[in-house]
């Protein structure tokens, strides 16, 4: 087991990428405490875990709010008396173009819909970063911490807000890699291309045949293939990297 | 050419890579070695070229028996494309198929521009870059054939960066990553990954052999403030032969401890 007697906090849990990686880290031994936003689908990933053998503690909060990362953090240590790894999962899209001119109207992208995804993940990667990496700092034994950019920050028609966030988390990643380095924790990032969540549940066959005739393995990713990515840089295998981008697009970003 | 098969039966425990057979150049000493190592403790049979280094390279294939797993040492100049051909026949006659790929062998031999000679600029390109692609060339139809495949080239941080004294050597190794994302987009549809990775400064004979001052400034340049070890580098490439890696290709890992950011 590659996380035996770990405890590792998963934000985003409750669904998607989220509930595969805690699925595929409590088979590899890890105990975890779960946040999101949706207590149901939390509750649902809990009971999973639990059910395949496996120790985790919900809790339901907002990422944006310091108290709920820091709640989060929190129950790591109450429950089960240790932090070591932080996979940064949660993120939003809400899409939709930054100006659009038609008929005489316009339309811009609103205030609120580029604030709340930049909320979301940017400033909640943050938040939950600080809250993970000061219980690894003072018991000085080092951690992980896995963030979470996109394809997306490569630029996507209809996401300036996404990619803008996707792009900030590169440079979060590799700023705390670099401060948080003296201390044991290494700090990476994965970014996902198109993956069967329901973040691309909606996306029109149309445009899906498109997408895929773009993917040089042409095919999308499943969340499980994420959650491997996840363990890995988790993982002793990855003792050596920090500060880096893992993309797991099916080549995506080179194109076909 | 010459070559050594040697055969246990003993069954081994399940690995990542169970009976995956493997060819590995430049495997008699350093991150090769390691690599060749780890994919057998994975559970894969391992083929493996070396150049010179005849008695190193019977050791490693004797480590690769220890573990249970089949071993077949080859000697060529990766620089060598009719060579790189006979050594996937070999490969294929020997253990039976082909199923990953890893391009390591490589050398350095530095000079600043304008000291560098013909000889150091075209030795080096040949058997980093030229190489490279005389294996991928000579596996690619393999490959293709049966639907799957695993390929990792062995870069550098300095073919991302470029280095002072390095100008063959860097030049070479960011055409490894050129050649990596084009094989990626032509091999992706044939169900098989092409990856590299970039290691920093790691513990090997020729780091070993680098002047004090400079390992003591690349060291301060590393942010995990330690010089990374060849097993290090071996388990990322193992990571990328493994069907957990299924949906990455065309990338680049830096293994480097944050040498380059």
């Amino acid at each position: 087991m590659r996380l035996k007697d770990k405890v590792a906090w998963i934000t985003g849990a409750g669904a998607g990428i989220g509930r595969a990686t805690a699925l595929r880290f409590a088979k590899e031994g890890a105990r975890l405490v779960l946040g999101d936003l949706d207590e149901a689908g939390l509750q649902e990933t809990a009971a999973a875990v639990e059910a395949s053998g496996g120790q985790a503690v919900a809790v339901a909060g907002d990422i944006t709010r310091r108290e709920a990362a820091e709640r989060m953090a929190a129950a790591a240590l109450e429950r089960f008396g240790r932090l070591d790894i932080l996979i940064n999962n949660a993120g939003i899209n809400r899409d939709g173009l930054a100006v659009k001119v038609k008929d005489g109207q316009v339309q811009r992208m609103g205030d609120d819909v580029w604030d709340s995804v930049l909320a979301v993940n940017l400033k909640g990667t943050f938040l939950c970063a600080q809250a993970a990496a000061v219980p690894m700092i003072q018991r000085g034994e080092g951690g992980r911490v896995v963030n979470t950019s996109s394809i997306g920050a490569l630029g996507n028609i209809g996401q300036a807000n996404y990619a803008a966030s996707k792009a900030g988390v590169i440079g979060l990643t590799k700023t705390l890699a670099l401060e948080w380095a003296r201390f044991g924790i290494t700090v990476n990032c994965i970014a996902p291309g198109a993956t069967a969540t329901r973040m691309t549940a909606g996306i029109p066959e149309k445009l899906m045949e498109g997408l895929l005739a773009k993917i040089p393995l042409r095919r999308l990713a499943q969340p499980e293939e994420i959650a491997e990515a996840h363990l890995f840089l988790a993982s002793d295998a990855a003792a050596y990297i920090t500060g880096q981008v893992l993309f797991v697009d099916g080549g995506i970003s080179v194109g076909v | 050419m010459s070559e050594q098969v040697r055969e246990r039966t003993e069954p081994a425990a399940a690995g990542l890579l169970q009976d995956k057979v493997a060819l590995v150049t430049g495997a008699s000493m350093g991150i090769g070695e390691a690599i060749a190592l780890e994919l057998a403790a994975n559970g894969a049979h391992v083929a493996f070229t070396y150049r010179q280094h005849a008695a190193e390279a019977g050791a490693v294939a004797g480590r690769i028996e220890q573990r249970r797993r089949k071993a077949l040492a080859l000697q060529a100049d990766v620089a060598s494309f009719e060579e790189a051909q006979r050594v996937i026949q070999e490969v294929q006659g020997g253990l039976g198929r082909l199923d990953i790929l890893i391009n390591n062998a490589g050398m350095n031999w530095d000079a600043v521009l304008w000291k560098m000679t013909e000889e150091q600029w075209d030795r080096v390109i040949s058997v980093d870059l030229k190489g490279t692609f005389n294996y991928l060339h000579a596996a690619a139809p393999v490959f293709k054939e049966q639907g799957s495949g695993k390929i990792v080239n062995v870069t550098s941080i300095n073919g991302l960066r470029g280095k002072f004294g390095q100008s063959n050597y860097s030049a070479a190794k960011g055409g490894v990553i050129a050649l990596t994302k084009t094989a990626a987009r032509e091999l992706g549809r044939y169900n098989v990954n092409v990856n590299a990775v970039a290691p920093g400064l790691i513990e090997t004979p020729m780091v070993k052999q680098a002047p004090e001052q400079v390992r003591e400034m690349a060291l301060a340049e590393i942010v995990l403030g330690r010089l990374g070890t060849p097993e290090e580098v071996a388990s990322v490439v193992t990571f990328l032969c493994s069907e957990a890696a299924r949906h990455i290709t065309g990338q680049v890992i830096q293994v480097d401890g944050g040498q380059y950011m």
